[in-house]
């Protein structure tokens, strides 16, 4: 059974339509990344998944359940975006707030804010947190009593980059244990190595929904070829390939998926002249422009 | 129950820090003693025992300030929630939406309970202290304690459910303050100008009554001045303490702060994070 399923999600802000027919689902263990710019709908489906506020039309369910029935919410774990605090209280009393709220003993508190690296800064009133220990408060909360589904709007903003391998590290655990993980991110990097789906939103409508390495093929996005010559070689590895002569010793070519093998065949006929060959695959900025600008016309 | 506790548990560590608790029970202390100091001059009212004097003053003292604190302590609950941002991720964890409000209401009572145990407790001493029969007046005392208590109760789910629906800490604020003013000062104003008005007549004797209890505020004096018999002591528009029973005002203290947590829930439930 998919730990959450979305079908024709549709949802307007007055004339601004947010969501139009989003259709998708998470298995548990499955970690999928919502991607979309700014505006695109990302924070306001999760909010419908979570029962915060519903949807127009279209039927979500949530472990089973309706979003933000008892049972949904008794399992699912959501970090807001900007998640926020109140100021006057530590860590710690924050932590143990919510553990009592899920029925979980206070005494976990501690440990929790370990695993999120705010052991130190437990026992300091959050007023005094930066937004990158905010951050982690918002995410020691959401483990509280091993979620079967957590939603993380822009989990890793604010973040320094050992937090946020950190983070990830704790998120392929928690999918190992079989938790369904939802998330949106701006970061498109770390996305692609951390996650096992990619869902699209490109002003409210679902343009990809797939693995990373699917979406590479169908957008069949060129392949970048980076031929670094042995000195003075240059121009005739350029002139043999019909490449782009970049610099001293730096060819670069760009070609199909398909023509790709044949152009590796090429190069490697070259024998001595080529000292070295990168290929450079399309990455994931690549890959959400080219489906964000192809639904945009 | 654990839900709610942990949530007045919060918000009492937030109003300890907050200074709040400090200030109401400073503000009911100061207006106590100065109330009991300003009354005990020329004391010895025939046949009056001190402290059912000192009672009497209390009352009008309490419709004031314990509705000017029940606001001033709820006006932020629901409204500075959305503000900081803190009321989507609350309202994601299991149990009710009057589950958070009860909390809210559980703590902020309590504070309340405590500053005005302290500001009755003050004034109740200096009147044991100064009259041997003093001790007469103690089952006044401890009606107006409780009854002090509804009537908080009232304006603490008056405040959430104003909170709720300004949405923003600043318009609830402003609300808060209108409230208070009306209910415990242009109320009684208008209703003392219809009375003079109407010299005596059917107004006075059908309507007035009831209009008197359409006010929370007036419930609660009608009910202590008609319960300790002493409407000879009380001025204006609670001169009407005789038309009305004191169970009836009773049973709408009672009514009261029931209908203002209703009026709470049904406000906070339109809330869309
Ligand atoms: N409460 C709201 N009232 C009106 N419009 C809203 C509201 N919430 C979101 N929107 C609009 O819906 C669209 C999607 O917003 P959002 O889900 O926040 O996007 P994202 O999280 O992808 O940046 C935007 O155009 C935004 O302005
Ligand atoms: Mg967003």
């Amino acid at each position: 059974m998919q730990s959450l399923t979305l079908s024709r999600v549709t949802k307007s802000f007055g004339a601004t339509a947010a969501l139009r027919d989003v259709a998708f689902a998470v298995a548990p263990g499955e970690r999928v990344a919502l991607l979309g710019h700014n505006g695109a709908g990302k924070s306001t489906l999760m909010k419908i998944v979570l029962g915060l506020i519903a949807a127009d039309a279209g039927e979500i369910t949530v472990l089973g359940a309706a979003p933000g029935s008892a049972a949904a919410r008794a399992g699912t774990a959501y970090l807001p975006e900007n998640v926020a605090f109140h100021p006057a209280l530590t860590g710690q009393e924050q932590i143990r707030h919510y553990l009592r709220l899920r029925g979980q003993d206070p005494a976990h508190a501690l440990p929790l804010l370990a695993r999120v690296g705010l052991a130190e800064a437990a026992r300091r009133r959050i007023g005094t947190y930066s937004k990158g220990m905010r951050q982690r408060v918002g995410l020691a909360q959401a483990l509280i009593g091993r979620p079967r589904l957590l939603v993380l709007d822009e989990p890793t903003s604010g973040l320094d980059p050992v937090s946020r391998r950190e983070f990830w590290t704790i998120l392929d655990g928690l999918a190992q244990d079989g938790a369904a993980i939802l998330l949106s991110s701006h970061a498109l990097t770390e996305v692609e190595a951390r996650t096992d789906r990619i869902v699209i939103l490109s002003q409210g409508a679902m343009v990809a929904n797939d693995t990373l390495a699917a979406l590479r093929r169908r957008a069949a996005l060129p392949t970048q070829l980076q031929i670094t010559a042995r000195p003075g070689a240059a121009d005739a590895v350029a002139e043999a390939l019909a490449g782009r002569r970049f610099n001293g010793v730096r060819v670069d070519l760009v070609c199909t998926p398909e023509d790709k093998l044949a152009r590796l065949g090429q190069i490697a006929a070259l024998g001595a002249m080529v000292e070295d060959v990168d290929l450079i695959p399309p990455s994931l900025d690549d890959i959400y422009r080219h489906f964000s600008s192809e639904a945009a016309q | 129950m654990t839900p709610v506790l942990a949530i007045a548990a919060s918000e009492l560590r937030i109003a300890l820090r907050n200074r709040w608790v400090a200030i109401s029970v400073a503000m009911m202390a100061i207006f106590a003693l100065v109330l009991t100091a300003a009354g005990s001059g020329p004391s010895g009212t025939l046949g009056v025992d001190r402290l059912s004097v000192t009672v009497a003053s209390l009352t009008s003292l309490a419709v004031y300030l314990v509705p000017l604190i029940a606001l001033l302590m709820s006006f932020d609950a629901v409204a500075g929630e959305v503000e900081r941002g803190t009321l989507a991720l609350a309202l994601t964890y299991p149990g009710a939406r009057a589950t958070i409000l009860a909390g809210k209401f559980a703590a902020h009572l309590a504070i309340l309970a405590l500053a005005v145990a302290v500001g009755y407790g003050l004034a109740a001493l200096t009147a044991l202290a100064g009259d041997a029969r003093a001790a007469a007046g103690l089952a006044a005392l401890w009606r107006l304690y409780w009854s002090s208590l509804l009537l908080g109760a009232t304006f603490l789910g008056v405040g959430y459910a104003v909170s709720a629906w300004a949405r923003r800490p600043g318009a609830a604020a402003g609300m808060v303050i209108g409230v208070w003013l009306l209910a415990v000062v242009l109320y009684d104003l208008g209703l003392l100008a219809a009375v003079v008005a109407d010299n005596g007549g059917a107004f006075t004797r059908h309507v007035f009554p009831w209009l008197l209890m359409g006010n929370p505020a007036d419930a609660f004096r009608l009910f202590n001045l008609a319960a300790s018999g002493a409407t000879a002591a009380a001025a204006g528009v609670a001169g009407a303490a005789g038309f009305v029973p004191a169970w009836q005002a009773l049973g709408l203290m009672l009514v009261w702060p029931l209908g203002a947590f209703a009026l709470a829930i049904l406000a906070f439930r339109k809330i869309t994070p």
